[in-house]
This record gives C-alpha cells, structure tokens and sequence, in this order.
C-alpha cells in the first residue's frame, strides 16, 4: 500500500473520530457515535498490517488475542456501579501502553534522534507514566480498596514539589545527555509522581481527575504520534486531548469546583480535621409502612437517587415505586445531581436502565425551586450531594458544591444502610433534622417492603 | 516515510485542538461518563503506534516492551468500547431526549 493510500486511510479514521465524539454529545446519537469510533479505530488497526514491513507479526497477533480475551469480558462483565473505576483503568493502561511505545521508539532510533524527537518522547513517558500510575490510584479509591478520604501526610506538599523538580530535571537531563538510563529514571519518577498527585484529591474530586488524566492520555497519543510520524495519531490524541480538558472544566463547574483548585489540591491540601465523626445523637428511623402512609398522603415527592441506589441495583424497583405513586395521582420527580453516584451523568444511565420516562428526571437547576412545594423528598443511598455542609460550613471537603435542597421539602426521607457518611467522609446534619426519617437496610429489600405497604393501603 | 514538517505537525494539532473543543462544547451532564468513557477508547488507538514500535523490535527488550504495549492498548481500544456500548445500550428505545 502506498504511503498515499495508508495517510489517506488514516485521515479517514480521523474524521470517523470527530463523527465519534460528535455523536456521543447527543443522547439519539451517542450510541452510534460510539460505534463509528470503534470502526474508525478498527480500520486504522487493519490497514496499519498492509502499510511497509511487518516483522513480528505472530507476537503482534497473539498480543492482540491476549488484550482482546482480558478486555471483552472485563468490559462486558462489570457491573454498572462499577463502571467508573473500569473507565479509570481503562486509561491508566492507554497511558502505560503510549510511554512504553515511546520508550522502545527511543531505544531504537538510538543516536538517530533528534531533539525534537527526544522532547517529544520524555513528554510521552512523563505523562503516560503520570496516567498510569494516578488511574491506578483512582481505581483503588474507586474500588474501595483504599481509603477515599484525602491522603495527606506532613510534609507532603514539599515531597510531591520535589518529585515534581526531579522528574523535571532528569527530563532535561535526557533531553541532553540521551541514553536509556536517564529515560528509566524519568519513567519511575513519573510514576512515583502520578501516585502522589492523586493520593490527596478527595472522594468527590475523584471522577474530575479521571477526565484529566484522560486528557492527558490523549495529549500522550499526539505526542508518540509526532514521534511515529503518525498523522492518525496526532489527529485522534489532540482530539481526545481538547474534549478532555473542556469535560474536564464542564464536569468540575456542575460540581463547584474550581480547576485549578482540583489540579492543584495535590499542593495545597492541609491534613483535614477527623474529629466529630463518632456521632452518637438520636436520629428517627421508620418502618417501611410508615414511609408508605407518608408517599400516600403526599401531593408531591421528589426522589433523589444516589451511589446506593446503583449498589443495591434498585433501579428497577424505584420505578415501580414511582409507577404506584403516579397510579394514585401523586406528583413524581426524580432529582438528579449532576455528580451523584461515582461519575457525572451516573444516575442518568442506571435509571434509563429501568426505562424511566426521560420527562420525570430533573436536572439540579430545574428541581431546586421545587422543594417549597414538595411534601416529600425520597433520598435513596445519596448523602454528599444533599449535605447542606456544603452551605454551611466553609473549609469542609465539599463545600461550594452545588447540592439538591431536599431540606426545603415539608418531609424527608432518608434509605441508608447504615450511618457511615458520604463518599467524601462528612457527616450530614440533615440526618438528625426532626422532619427526617430514617429507613435503614439494603435499597431495593427497603423499596420492595414500601411498595407492598403502599399498594396495601 | 517523508517526514512531517514541524508546520504540518502544528497546523494538525492546533485544527485538532478546536475541533475537539467544539464538538463536545454542548454535552449535557447526562452524557459525560459515556462521552468520556467513548473518548478513552478513542485513545486506545495508540494500538496502531504499538504495532508500528513491535513490527520494527529488533532486540529481545523492545520487542517484550512492545508486546505489552499492544496487550494494554488493545485492552484500552477494545474494552473502552464495549464499555462505552454498554452504557449506551440503556438508553435504546428512548425516543431521544436531546433538545
């Protein structure tokens, strides 16, 4: 195939991108969109087989057959509340795949390369390796297999600074001695870097930060793509580079947070106050009967889904709530914060799971005002979004976030398995509030019961 | 190959940069996990550069480097779609409720 055709083929995968992301922006048209990134992407890995020599070609096969046996069923088997982190690891391996691709390009181009050629590849490795290591992090936090509190440690601003300096320096280092030692150094210290830059950003910030890091694996492909002299990857990463970095600030704004503040947390984070969290004050729980005399009386009710619907999958069984609610004539919203659940738009995609008309989802803006006239707020396994400490009280972890208002709403009813605060780890005042109740147990076991108990009465 | 002029490489990545600015500009918060998820398996396209590295390894490391290069960017490139389908699959049937 002649350079002409290969280009020309690889613009095309470059357009079937733009179409890509261009779709996805849509709800009728996200699906297919998706699927036209996939064929862009599928062409482009064909026509790469038939472009110059290929030596290796069973190693490259197999490679491909191993990716394909690990991710399919990683992508197909995951559940919906576990998407978030599938994402973040997603890309973390993205990032790892485009600093190696830069390292073995260094190692064989050798004394051939040029400057250009050398900044641009410690540029890949610094921030694939950043990406790799920070998704990690994030995918632990997510999966809960490390703490989702901030990690801050004293000192620890002048330690990620000093990893910052050095993975700067020994980058001018490369740049100016070459040779594959400095490159490894520069490797493991951006990978140290990564870890410590997503250590100290809290629960809430932790869907902001994946975007970034996405945006910065993008940034990455580019750049090998300079390196290759690969204009389908110049094309594709800067694309994903740019959106990334706007979602990035759309997903940081619908939260509260400032960019620079989240970018920078990493030096600016103070080692937080944990005391007040051993709360011992009387709170009022009901039964699910209880909670069905109120739904029954109700004019109008405003459910509020959060991260424990998506755990309990009681999507299914809100809907059915919310159908009886509507037979006997009650006025039904579902509230949507913008960040509940893991990721922004989490909510969204679990309730459109359970075929729930797209006319009963509120968005923040739309529902806020509404709260005066509610008689009762549902809130199902959410805390942080509707924690009025984001009003209140200045220097906690999530203050300035916008929040949903239930506390306006005449009754409010909180499911919960237990007392344990929020993903971000605050206490919630509007949980010891008289006009609370509290029904504790499992979302979808306490929906069944309050479903029963209301077709009951 | 000929070499892509530095112009080239600029004007590329600068028409890049607004277009990728512009066709995510109106994005409602419902869609910025599929979006993201689909733009992270946009980048998994690193597999072509993957390939291009492992189809030129000479030596035993490049060549072992470049072999779990593509698992991961395969891994990335594949699995982010299919994710990403899966996400979108729950809002089939709807008769689309952009605006």
């Amino acid at each position: 195939m002649s350079d002409f055709v290969y280009d020309l083929i690889g613009l095309t995968a470059g357009v079937f991108f733009i179409l890509a992301l261009k779709g996805l922006s849509h709800p009728s048209t996200a699906r297919r969109g998706n699927l036209i990134g996939a064929l862009g992407a599928g062409v482009a890995t064909v026509v790469v087989f038939f472009h110059g020599e290929i030596k290796n070609l069973w190693w490259i096969l197999g490679a491909i057959a191993v990716g394909t046996i690990v991710g399919v069923p990683a992508a197909r088997k995951v559940q919906m509340t576990q998407m978030p982190q599938l994402v973040a690891l997603f890309n973390g391996v993205g990032g790892g795949a485009a600093a190696l691709v830069a390292i073995v390009e260094y190692l064989s181009l050798g004394d051939t390369a040029t400057t250009a050629e050398v900044i641009f590849t410690v540029f890949t490795v610094v921030v694939g390796c950043v990406s790799f290591s920070g998704s990690i992090v994030t995918y632990l936090k997510l999966q809960e297999l490390m703490t989702t509190r901030p990690v801050v440690f004293p000192g620890g601003r002048f330690v990620i600074a000093a990893t910052l300096a050095a993975v700067l320096g020994s980058s001018v280092w490369v740049v100016l001695e070459l040779g594959t030692t400095p490159l490894l150094v520069v490797a493991g210290l951006s990978l140290a870097f990564g870890i410590l830059f997503v250590l100290p950003v809290g629960g809430a910030d932790v869907p902001i930060v994946i975007s970034l890091l996405n945006a910065f694996t993008g940034l990455t492909v580019a750049a090998s793509g300079y390196v290759l002299q690969s204009t389908l990857l110049i094309i594709a990463g800067t694309l994903v580079g740019a959106s990334g970095t706007i979602l990035t600030r759309m997903m940081a704004e619908a939260m509260g947070r400032s960019l620079f503040g989240t970018l920078f947390g990493a030096f600016t984070a103070k080692p937080q106050d944990t005391s007040g969290v051993a709360e011992d004050r009387p709170v009022r729980s009901g039964s699910p009967d209880d909670v069905a005399i109120l739904l029954n009386y109700a004019r109008r009710v405003v459910i509020v889904p959060g991260f424990g619907l998506a755990v309990a999958q009681a999507q299914h069984t809100v809907r059915e709530l919310a159908d009886l609610m509507i037979s006997k004539g009650i006025d039904v919203a579902y509230g949507i914060h913008p960040v509940a659940g893991r990721m922004p738009g989490h909510m969204n995609v679990l309730l459109a799971e359970a075929n729930v008309p797209y006319d009963q989802l509120a968005e923040m803006e739309e529902v806020n005002p509404t709260f005066g006239q509610t008689d009762v707020a549902i809130v199902i396994g959410a805390n942080d979004v509707v924690n009025p400490a984001a009003k209140t009280t200045p220097g906690c972890p999530i203050y300035g976030m916008p929040i949903l208002e239930v506390s306006n709403a005449a009754n409010v009813i909180f499911l919960k398995r237990s007392m344990r605060p929020g993903f971000a780890g605050i206490e919630n005042e509007l949980l010891y509030d008289p006009k609370t109740m509290l029904l504790f147990g499992d979302a979808k076991a306490s929906l069944t019961k309050v479903v029963s108990a209301l077709k009951a009465l | 190959m000929d070499a892509l002029t530095p112009i080239a490489v600029i004007s590329i990545f600068t028409l890049s940069v607004f277009v990728g600015f512009e066709v995510v500009s109106k994005v409602s918060s419902t869609l910025h996990t599929p979006l993201m998820s689909g733009a992270n398996a946009i980048h998994g396209v690193i597999l072509v550069g993957a390939i291009i590295v492992c189809s030129h390894s000479d030596t035993t490391l490049e060549l072992t480097l470049s072999v779990i290069a593509i698992i991961l960017a395969t891994i990335n490139m594949i699995g982010g779609f299919v994710v990403t389908d899966r996400m979108l699959e729950m809002f089939k049937g709807k008769k689309g409720g952009d605006k």
